[in-house]
């Protein structure tokens, strides 16, 4: 960071951008947790827990602040934090849009599909002809006829395959790093499968106009810009829901009847807002999936927008947990719908405690969790400051928290290239994804509406650990192309012929000096290896350590699957 | 759970560890522990359509409810339709593969089975069903974790496997269930550096009780069991051809670890995308070709397996059902109960166990749904006891089976 860059952010931090913080940046000692900052949070807080845990301090504070707002640190960003402090870099990541990310952009330049709007990728990656797979399934064809045909980078799958390099690109690259843990955390929340049906054209489009402009914005908004893509309609079948005894007037279903579809109501309730114990019933799931009837997409496989359709809708009156909808609401049902839900206490309860989970612990700590639902009921489901509110409390610097939630695939993977003073390119970050799935995260192809969990039990088990281990083997040692690890820069100024150096300077660097004594005893062991200090090619000169190896051996450590 | 689990394993097998001796008498456990009764559960994840999979053409009500994703009655002769069992059930036409398990009665089909619990969420209706503990969202461990705890201990890291990404809720627990995608790449690919893979082995054998040391420990242990046995290499037998989807891998990798004796009591694998909302299809369409699938993966297991099925049954599930009626968009919602399939060695084959509750809309579950009158702990725990010879009590916490469906013999 620059001199100037952090004469910028301090300026931020002492509020001259909205008055939100009361941290003082350039403070010299972090000591002090963030100050709870959004000016509702303190009064609607109702507890403050009896005994506060013991807090981490000093950097310990920089490095765990590090770890949970980030895809994990790189070299030389405790020292970057330590310079404006924590309290002002973590008001900086809360306000995106002020910090810098044009070589980020610059980056996914070459992933055309990522700016394509839906009409377009509908036109540019056309349906297989039908005929060409009956060719090959008669043996008329040839699967090189067909390749040649139909080229692989003609295909719809590419779009899903460019977004997934970017998430990433961005991951591993971009300045913004708050806001990409955001993006992941709705849109996983707010999950669609890439690979349902006409999701493959829109998947982009989802995360680039639902999810990314609102991920650091006001949690109804989400709601309501998920609730009109053609991504979520399609995903959860809301666009085929009609009235009873709908007849399709249009089309290939020209004639048909059709009727309600329970999909996505149940869902927007369960997994989008209320929880699944936020207190509804099967009738209520009835009364939504109603409301929302005639919200559908305009010539899906041509142009893909929203449209709402009036000879679709149950014009009916609903009542819905309680509150009446008159009859002749129309389109706005819906959007009358997504006001109940998301001023729903359950709502705030239930958002609240996945934020928790997400950057506090797998058990969210009750007291909290309540803090940050009051902060949601006083600001109107306002994001940044749902974060100021876990970011300034004691439980989010508590011992118990640091270092407690297990990194999930993708996170392990994007902080083992940034550990490393890694950078990777789209292509890289394409086989990047593919290591994420191989340790059981596949980027955007979560098929159940559940998302990904976010919870470490679910992420530990042997075949992942291997891989794992084999990830970080395969990425010190520079087997993934397009993938750039920084390993001399790392240890630079370490005297390579002495194993124990290289040692406490990859130590140092990859998981800030704090591994478990037993960690540095067995590393230390492993220094003797022969293979380990191995002789320089040409034979000549002092034997040279494998940093690769040992370098492998730290990223595939216990302490490093933590964050 | 966690901490529980962590418990365990400081009590058991890790301070063995600690002490410095070897941890497991692989070989002896190898040679000694070479047969055993397997049971191989199988999620179909999304809630299948039971009144599709084993269709009821003989209630009047089944008829007329599903206009367009109605089965047709079966006819003799007439293979593109559906296979009739007993007269009022049939097999969905694409469950072909299985009619010979039916015929030679060792594949058994439970109806209108599932939870008394009436959420309608997949979440957490799968939650309960692996859990073993409908309603109740606190049991940290899963009821196959249990029953294989149950059994007397065996000194094998491959007592619980289930293939897949992730761990399934219903092996967390005690038993240190191990999970894997694929045997072929079970190990530390560090090619002839024997380095890294010391390295990261005596990474996970020191250090506190956690669940990633614990976890750490068990999987270096398996490696070198299964390096051992070469598992990966054992081909189908029997002319068995697996149909390459996740389910028909996982089974077969399940059939290799059952040849290759490494001591396995209890094995998962699951199946997505049941979840037919929108044009499920009938005879033919979306559902048929996972029924397919799903069917050509089972009866290939069992032919694989041949006579060695007398120690292995398979358990077949869902969260829960679909409703009746089909809905707008010719598919189906959310409903209640399920059909299950049940086959291998000891099953009482050829028949279609519960009592059937009928399609009449006053019989209906909440006036839509098909209602449940096997609760699934009956056979499950049914399964458990006789098969597995664990009791049921502490794998069903809380429940009081009733009368036995008399499925095993």
């Amino acid at each position: 960071m620059n001199a100037a860059r952090a004469l910028v952010c301090a300026a931020l931090g002492l509020g001259l951008l909205g008055g939100c913080t009361s941290a003082k940046a350039g403070e010299g000692h972090v000591a002090a947790p963030v100050a709870p900052a959004a000016p509702a949070a303190p009064a609607a807080a109702p507890t403050r827990p009896v005994t506060p845990a013991p807090s981490v301090s000093g950097e310990r504070q920089i490095i765990h602040a590090l770890s949970r707002l980030t895809y994990g640190a790189r070299p030389g960003d405790v020292e970057r934090v330590r310079a404006i402090g924590v309290s002002a870099w973590i008001d900086r990541q809360l306000r995106p849009r002020t910090i810098d990310d044009s070589a980020t952009e610059r980056a996914l330049a070459e992933l055309t599909t990522l700016r394509m709007p839906i009409s377009e990728t509908l036109r540019e990656f056309p349906r297989p002809d039908p005929r060409l797979r009956a060719k090959i399934a008669n043996g008329e064809m040839s699967r090189q006829e067909m390749l040649e045909r139909y080229p692989m980078e003609k295909r719809p799958a590419r779009i899903a395959i460019e977004l997934q390099a970017a998430k990433v690109v961005r991951a591993v690259t971009s300045e913004r790093q708050l806001e990409e843990v955001m993006v992941d955390f709705w849109f996983n929340h707010f999950n669609v499968f890439a690979g349902k049906g006409d999701v493959r054209w829109y998947v982009s489009a989802y995360e680039r106009e639902a999810i990314r402009p609102y991920a650091m914005g006001k949690f109804p908004d989400l709601v309501r810009a998920t609730a009109y893509h053609p991504a979520m309609l399609f995903y959860l079948d809301n666009w085929l829901s009609a009235r009873p005894d709908f007849i399709v007037p249009v089309g290939p279903n020209r004639g048909r009847k059709a009727g309600l579809n329970e999909n996505y109501a149940r869902e927007l309730m369960e997994l989008h807002t209320l929880g699944v114990d936020g207190g509804y019933t099967q009738k209520d799931v009835t009364e939504v999936a109603r409301a929302f009837t005639g919200w559908t997409i305009d010539r899906p496989q041509t142009d893909g927008h929203f449209i709402f359709r009036p000879g679709m809708h149950d014009g009916g009156e609903k009542i819905v947990l309680g509150q009446r909808i008159p009859a002749g609401g129309g389109r706005d049902d819906g959007e009358r719908v997504i006001a109940i839900l998301t001023s729903h206490p359950a709502t705030a309860r239930f958002v609240a405690t996945k934020l928790v989970r997400r950057f506090v612990s797998d058990t969210p700590p009750p007291a909290l969790v309540a803090r940050v639902a009051a902060t949601y009921t006083s600001t109107g489901g306002d994001i940044p400051a749902m974060l100021r509110t876990i970011f300034g409390s004691p439980e989010f610097f508590s011992e118990d928290a640091y270092r407690a939630k297990i990194k999930k695939p993708f996170e392990f993977v994007a902080s083992a290239v940034r550990a490393l003073g890694g950078s990777t390119d789209a292509t890289g970050g394409l086989a990047l994804a593919r290591a994420s799935a191989e340790i059981g995260e596949p980027l955007y192809q979560a098929q159940p509406p559940t998302g990904y969990a976010d919870r470490g039990a679910v992420w530990v088990n042997a075949g992942a650990l291997l891989a794992r281990m084999n990830f970080a083997l395969g990425l010190a040692s520079g087997r993934y192309p397009h993938v750039s690890v920084a390993l001399p820069a790392l240890i630079a100024g370490a005297d390579p012929s002495s194993p124990s150096a290289v040692l406490d300077r990859l130590l140092a660097s990859i998981v800030a000096d704090q591994p478990g004594p037993e960690t540095r005893a067995v590393l230390t062991a492993q220094l003797s290896e022969p293979q380990i200090t191995r002789l320089s090619p040409d034979d000549r000169g002092p034997a040279n350590t494998d940093v690769a190896t040992l370098a492998a051996l730290v990223i595939g450590s216990p302490e490093f699957q933590r964050r | 759970m966690i901490t529980r689990r962590t418990f365990v394993k400081a009590g058991g097998c890790a301070l063995v560890a600690y002490a410095g001796a070897p941890r497991f008498l692989l070989r002896a456990a190898h040679a000694t522990e070479a047969s055993g009764k397997v049971l191989v559960a199988i999620f179909q994840r999304g809630a299948v359509d039971g009144l599709s999979m084993v269709t009821p053409y003989g209630d009047p009500g089944y008829a007329g409810v599903r206009p367009s994703i109605g089965l047709q009655p079966p006819r003799r002769g007439e293979s593109d339709r559906a296979a009739d069992l007993d007269g009022f059930f049939a097999f969905h036409p694409s469950l072909a593969p299985l009619v010979p398990l039916w015929a030679n009665r060792s594949l058994a089909v439970i109806h209108a089975c599932g939870s008394p619990d009436t959420t309608r969420s997949h979440f957490d209706a799968q939650d309960y069903m692996e859990t073993g503990t409908p309603g109740v969202k606190s049991t940290p461990d899963g009821w196959l974790a249990r029953a294989a705890g149950a059994r007397p201990a065996k000194s094998t890291p491959f007592r619980a496997v289930a293939i897949g990404p992730a761990l399934p809720r219903t092996l967390q627990g005690d038993v240190g269930a191990i999970s894997m995608q694929s045997l072929d790449r079970f190990d530390v690919r560090a090619g002839s550096d024997s380095t890294a893979r010391a390295g990261f082995e005596s990474l996970y054998e020191q250090g506190v009780h956690d669940l990633l040391h614990g976890t750490g420990r068990e999987t270096f242990d398996a490696v070198k069991m299964l390096r051992g046995a070469k598992a990966s290499r054992i081909p189908p037998a029997n002319g068995a051809e697996y149909p390459r989807v996740p389910l028909g891998e996982a089974l077969r990798q399940i059939a290799q670890l059952i040849k290759a004796n490494v001591g396995l009591e209890v094995a998962f694998a699951d199946m997505q995308g049941w979840d037919t909302h929108v044009g499920q299809g009938a005879e033919r369409g979306q559902l048929a070709l996972r029924f397919r699938d799903f069917a050509a993966a089972l009866a290939a297991f069992s032919q694989d397996l041949g006579d060695k099925m007398s120690d292995v049954v398979v358990l077949t599930m869902s969260e829960f059902g679909r409703t009746v009626a089909e809905n707008g968009n010719r598919g189906t919602d959310h409903g209640h109960a399920t059909a299950m399939l049940v086959f291998g060695g000891g099953v009482r084959g050829g028949r279609v166990y519960g009592r059937w509750p009928g399609l009449d809309r006053h019989q209906l579950f909440e006036g839509r749904d098909l209602a449940v009158t096997t609760d699934f702990r009956n056979l499950f725990s049914e399964i458990a006891t006789r098969h597995l010879g664990v009791p049921a009590a502490p794998i069903f916490p809380g429940f009081k089976p009733t009368q036995p469906l008399g499925l095993l013999a």
